[in-house]
């Protein structure tokens, strides 16, 4: 699966996780909690989706791996492999 | 044969369903088992139909209000946050805000609304020299985390004496925080004081449109969807262990395992079940209980021309939020009136008004003698509402329930509304699998039990899973 794909798969489910949320004007780099509205909560959300929806599964330990949109494909985009 | 769950979750009051939907989201299968027929626990709600007219009356009971308003965009709120969590479209809540309310005590009267700046302002008017107090205080109330879940019992009455000098504003603001969720007589825990504080002055009162129904079949249907059972007229009669597992037997109606429990039927409750094996950890039944009643008027201009949704009065200067030593306590009482709510369509005016019981008092009476009372309390307490509201008429129809109406249908020993003085902030008594959620896990209201069921399905039922 193409790093693309991934960051498909991670913007649909931020979607869902947070309705309200305007998507389109998010910044690869900068973190996902200083640009949405999203707290631990959410990030439980997103790491339940993934292993929900994709089988993928994130431990605890590596939540930091998420911050970013970026990061969250970087870290992901193997376990899709 | 026992029939065999992921989790097993007792009460369908708003802890229960919210808790439900938070397993049953992530594929979790999940039972929720309620005793009575209908949910919603100490939130709940009744039809009455009134013989001479036909007419359909709809009853409430439990809060007078959702506390912590929010408008549809502000973020980090509890109650976005908690529709976040449910996804659950903001609107489907059709919320109707409150007009303002009233600290109607001897002296003075303060009103606050769901701005803040109304309180503010009203606190500078009727106490001038407390009014920079008063901005120091509600900063150090917004900055304060009351959700640490390891913070000790501090008193709320001895941070309101460092901050304030004026006894009778202490009192005031204390009154609605009290009565709307404390557990404990005439003081709270500190944190619980935050987030009241929060809830009702910072954040205010709503309505859903059609009343505390309109959450419950949110919340039912929700649960539906997502393919999670609730199960009404299941009453859990005792818990055994085996190995990880929990068995938990519901008398004729078989058994059900689960290596997860998460109970909201109370601290004592719940060890209760656990007959022989329950452990002796000290938490006592809670004392205080209510009186409420409520009345139906004809013609409800007397209470729309009166404006104010809620009405905390007090015949004196000082607050008594103690069990009384009679059947009931007049010298305070909480009159809501819905019709002040936005937005409101109803063909009839309605008072609803709480006020403090004695639990073993009204347990002790012969069936005779509780009607007739209870009889009596209705008029006393209609009595006093025509206080606030000129040229109101005679109610075509007044019920009152009583601590025993209130043990019977929520199953809180001693009536005790707000549960045991012992709470659980982690939802941990010593049970291993077994979690507390709901009033005694410290979180209030219908907006704080939501999240009570939310953050410990999360912890236990979801987190700490491989």
């Amino acid at each position: 699966m193409s790093a693309d794909d991934v960051k498909k798969i991670v913007l649909d489910i931020i979607a869902d996780v947070a309705p309200d949320e305007e998507l389109d004007d998010l910044k690869d780099e900068e973190s996902l909690r200083e640009q949405l509205d999203l707290d631990s909560m959410d990030f439980l959300d997103i790491v339940m989706e993934l292993r929900k929806r994709h089988k993928v599964e994130v431990p605890s330990e590596d939540y930091p791996q998420l911050a970013t949109l970026s990061s969250c494909v970087e870290y992901l985009t193997p376990k899709f492999a | 044969m026992s029939e065999k769950y992921d989790a097993v979750i007792i009460g369908a009051g708003m802890s229960g369903l919210a808790a439900g939907i938070r397993l049953a989201m992530f594929d979790k299968k999940v039972v929720i088992l309620e005793k009575h027929s209908i949910s919603g626990g100490l939130n709940s709600y009744y039809n009455r139909k009134v013989k001479e007219t036909n007419d359909i009356l709809k009853l409430d009971v439990g809060l007078h209000a959702l506390t912590n308003f929010a408008k549809k965009s502000e973020k980090r709120k509890p109650l976005t946050k908690l529709l976040k969590q449910l996804r659950i479209p903001y609107d489907d809540l059709a919320l109707r805000e409150q007009s303002y309310s009233v600290i109607n005590f001897k002296s003075a009267d303060l009103k606050f609304s769901n701005d803040f700046d109304l309180l503010t302002s009203e606190i500078k008017n009727v106490f001038p020299s407390e009014f920079d107090s008063f901005i120091n205080f509600a900063r150090y109330v917004s900055e304060y985390d009351e959700l640490d879940l390891n913070s000790k019992y501090t008193s709320a009455r001895d941070v309101l004496d460092a901050h304030f000098k004026d006894e009778l504003l202490k009192e005031m603001l204390m009154a609605p925080l009290l009565i709307y969720g404390s557990a404990w007589e005439n003081d709270m825990d500190f944190s619980q004081f935050v987030v009241m504080f929060k809830s009702l002055y910072f954040e205010g009162f709503s309505r859903p449109e059609g009343g505390v129904r309109s959450i419950l079949d949110i919340l039912l249907d929700k649960l539906s969807s997502l393919g999670a059972e609730v199960r009404f007229r299941h009453k859990v009669e005792s818990i055994s262990h085996q190995g990880y597992q929990k068995i938990i037997d519901l008398g004729k109606k078989g058994t059900i395992k689960a290596p997860l429990v998460l109970s909201s039927i109370g601290i004592v409750e719940t060890n209760n079940l656990f007959k022989k094996d329950a452990l002796d950890f000290g938490a006592k039944v809670g004392k205080l209980s209510f009186l409420e009643s409520i009345h139906f008027i004809r013609d409800k201009k007397p209470i729309k021309d009166f404006k104010a949704t809620i009405v905390f009065h007090n015949d004196s200067d000082k607050y008594k939020y103690e069990r009384p030593s009679e059947l009931s306590d007049f010298s305070s009482a909480v009159f809501c009136l819905p019709n002040n709510y936005a937005q409101d369509n109803d063909g009839y005016g309605t008072i609803r008004v709480t006020y403090m019981a004695n639990y073993d008092d009204w347990k002790s009476l012969d069936k005779k003698s509780y009607k007739e009372h209870k009889h009596e309390v209705a008029n006393k307490a209609f009595d006093l509402s025509k206080k606030f509201l000129s040229g109101i008429e005679t109610p075509f129809f007044s019920d009152t329930f009583s601590p025993t109406t209130i043990e019977r249908y929520t199953g809180h020993l001693g009536g005790a509304v707000y549960g045991s003085p012992d709470k659980v902030k982690d939802g941990k008594i010593g049970i291993p699998g077994v979690y507390i959620i709901g009033t005694d896990q410290g979180f209030l209201g219908i907006v704080g039990s939501m999240l009570s069921g939310i953050s410990m399905a999360n912890l236990y039922g979801l987190m700490e899973q491989k």
